[in-house]
């Protein structure tokens, strides 16, 4: 069991760091014309402004705050006089908020990707997949406060951050060791949320990687010469 | 002064017969693929009508092109950048597939496995899209073909605006139409280039095509919104936004496009303009829509003027452009005859495709004494297309421009009428609009008889001298995707479904 624990939890975060960072690099090498949001708004545009919009608000949020804090140390959250019963208070509260807004635009999602007839024609395998898993890794999020509730110390939560900081800095075992003890839930949704790395290179998601940020400060018009002289 | 080189088209809509050759050639050549069937880089629409897609022309709807902002700077019409960015999860001003139309085809497979029947078989339509059985086609790319379609549907057309009394176009006796050929304008101050998040959309420098860069462009859509001509396709296939490119490896060697070398009522003329680069922001923010036209005009530079030709030539501009751009058809009719007019000027992206008015039936009732004359031109109020709706079309709504076009139509066919047939110079014709006879003569050349080697006078990029053409040895001619590839590859790790895989479900034949 340790053993798996180790696997699972120690290493399979880097194996699949690896295969998302090498695997985004291959594609946007060799198969740049694949690199795309895949948007259908063309085909149905009323459910996907409802469904988009309240999707990528609520994951934004839930990603900012998974990156805030699980990478940021507790001493930095201390230093602000945040306790780590609070950091757990606001962790749950801007979580379930944030959660059930990408709850609610998913679920519009997936069911115009099911049951609209032109986009489930145009939909590839993997649009339907990571819908499903992010569907079902967004539900375990959600199961997690249930979870959290029962024990509002923040206990739970620095074993949790342990595991995302030692893992960072290459401490793999102490990673390992450091998750072992928490609810299932927990495991379960780590687990699933280090697959979401190794799918994202061969689906969609890597329009992540384009958010055209350089778009603000760039000139209106472009000319390319097509001959340099 | 910056000189830049732009290849220009000129649309003579007064010999458009709507015979539909140039979209149907361009299709074949460009966009008969799965994710673009519904796309239509050139289409023909009858006029009056709301065109294609549903209504393009009206920016009230679509928030297409440029506008003067409070501040007097000039911005897209759909925002800024910062609401572009806003807008980029769910793009509101987007057009929806059913706007343009679902794309069909048709079960004909059924009509030679249909067996003994009591009823004559017939094929019937089938999305293209989501595979299914369509009971009824609803909207199609030429819908409104011939005036089809009902009056009050059609007089929506935003050209109709200020048009008095637009309701009696609807009766019988006193309807009009004509027919308008659409493509990418390539415009000097193009919407959707600028409206492009990713930077995929760019204006070639050489020849002023604009093109979309198809590994670059991620799908955001904000191009098609920005396209106040709605000429900016996406694929819902590939997910890229595709566009008209004016045929450019076509250019390149020299040769017209396709829709231009294929149209039979040699309507179509191309042409280098030489223009100044530096007037072209202060141009499309001219604070009056009504002086756009003027202020396109003052862009474009005289190629025969010692001081341009030397300023082209520190830009790089090679000789056999210079020497092309003066003998350009479109620098002729639109600088020097002023009959070829821009569509939609106050659109303010400064559109490159002209058009030359279309006279309409006016002779045989000047002739029966219905229709009063005016010197020695006929009234043109009298002609049957109002004059208020070519201005809307051509230009922003002023109509002293489009009678100057007709006008000078008329006058050469007047003066080549009484040369020809009377043996008669009838120089007061000409005086009148401004013409001298050797104008009217080279008008006449360039416009009635339209030789090939008048129409399309278009330099060659000189590509064999830019490019090691030994590197291009067995590699790849126009392709999507990587190389060779398509980007879809039988492993299928990045790609989609494999290419070319129509989704038709065969009919099942009961008896």
């Amino acid at each position: 069991m340790a053993h798996l624990n180790l696997f699972a939890f120690g290493i399979y975060p880097y194996i699949a760091i690896a295969i998302m960072v090498i695997g985004s690099w291959i594609r946007y090498d060799r198969e740049q014309y694949t690199w795309k949001t895949s948007s259908s708004q063309l085909l149905e545009s009323k459910q996907l402004r409802k469904g988009s919009i309240a999707f990528h608000i609520g994951i934004l949020g839930i990603f900012l705050g998974h990156f805030f804090g699980l990478l940021m140390p507790k001493e930095i959250w201390y230093l602000f006089g945040i306790t780590t019963q609070m950091k757990q208070i606001i962790a749950i509260v801007a979580g379930g908020i944030f959660g059930l807004i990408c709850f609610y635009g998913l679920t519009v999602l997936i069911k115009r990707r099911l049951f609209n007839p032109r986009i489930r024609a145009t939909s590839n395998p993997m649009d339907i997949a990571i819908l499903f898993l992010l569907y079902a890794q967004l539900i375990l999020g959600l199961l997690s406060i249930t979870v959290s509730m029962g024990h509002l110390d923040g206990a739970e939560m620095l074993k949790l951050m342990a595991w995302a900081q030692n893992t960072v800095t290459f401490n793999s075992v102490a990673a390992a060791e450091a998750i072992s003890g928490v609810h299932w839930i927990f495991k379960l949704h780590v687990f699933l949320g280090m697959t979401l790395f190794v799918v994202f290179p061969f689906s969609r998601l890597v329009h992540m990687l384009s958010v055209p940020v350089q778009y603000v400060r760039r000139q209106h018009q472009i000319v390319r010469q097509r001959f340099v002289r | 002064m910056k000189v830049r080189a732009q290849i220009g088209m000129v649309l003579n809509l007064d010999k458009c017969i709507g015979c539909h050759t140039c979209s149907i050639t361009c299709k074949n050549v460009w966009t008969s693929r799965e994710g673009v069937e519904y796309a239509w880089f050139n289409n023909v629409e009858t006029k009056p009508g709301i065109g294609f897609p549903k209504e393009w022309e009206n920016q009230q709807k679509w928030n297409g092109g440029w506008v003067r902002n409070k501040s007097g700077k000039l911005e897209l019409k759909i925002g800024g950048k910062r609401r572009i960015l806003a807008n980029i999860f769910a793009n509101p001003d987007l057009p929806e597939i059913d706007d343009y139309y679902e794309p069909f085809d048709f079960d004909y497979q059924h009509l030679h496995n249909v067996g003994d029947t009591k009823h004559q078989p017939v094929a019937r339509p089938r999305s293209l899209i989501s595979g299914q059985r369509m009971e009824k086609i609803e909207w199609g790319p030429n819908w409104e073909e011939i005036l089809g379609t009902e009056f009050a549907k059609r007089k929506v057309d935003q050209n109709f605006n200020e048009v008095v009394q637009k309701d009696i176009y609807g009766q019988f006796e006193k309807t009009f139409m004509m027919y308008l050929p659409r493509l990418c304008e390539h415009c000097l101050n193009p919407a959707c280039v600028a409206a492009c998040p990713s930077g995929a959309i760019y204006k070639r420098e050489e020849d002023g095509i604009v093109l979309i860069d198809q590994d670059k462009c991620r799908g955001w859509r904000m191009c098609v919104s920005a396209c106040p001509y709605k000429k900016i396709y996406y694929n819902w296939k590939t997910g890229k936004s595709e566009k008209c490119t004016f045929c450019f490896p076509r250019i390149e060697a020299g040769q017209p496009t396709v829709c231009s070398e294929t149209c039979v009522g040699r309507i179509r003329y191309l042409g280098v303009l030489l223009y100044d680069a530096d007037k072209i922001e202060v141009a499309a923010n001219t604070p009056n829509e009504k002086d756009l036209y003027q202020a396109q005009l003052d862009i474009f530079l005289d190629p025969n003027d010692p001081v341009v030709i030397a300023a082209a030539r520190a830009e790089g501009i090679s000789d056999n452009w210079i020497k092309a751009a003066q003998r350009s058809p479109v620098y002729m009719m639109a600088m020097e005859w002023k009959v070829a007019l821009p569509l939609h000027p106050e659109y303010r992206t400064l559109p490159m495709v002209w058009y030359v008015p279309p006279l309409s039936p006016i002779q045989s009732a000047v002739q029966a004494g219905h229709v009063g004359m005016n010197g020695e031109i006929p009234d043109l109020k009298s002609l049957r297309i109002p004059l208020r709706y070519l201005a809307n079309m051509l230009t922003a709504g002023d109509e002293a421009p489009v009678v100057r076009a007709l006008e000078r139509m008329i006058a050469m066919r007047a003066f080549k009428r009484a040369q020809q047939v009377d043996g008669v110079e009838d120089a007061e014709v000409l005086k009148q609009v401004g013409l001298t006879p050797v104008q009217v003569e080279e008008m006449y050349r360039y416009m009635a008889l339209a030789n090939y080697e008048d129409r399309f006078v278009i330099p060659t990029s000189h590509r064999a001298y830019a490019e090691n053409a030994y590197d291009l040895k067995s590699s790849c001619g126009f392709s999507f995707g990587n190389g060779c590839g398509d980007g879809n590859n039988g492993v299928n790790l990045f790609g989609t479904k494999a290419k070319g895989v129509r989704q038709v479900i065969p009919v099942e034949i009961k008896d």
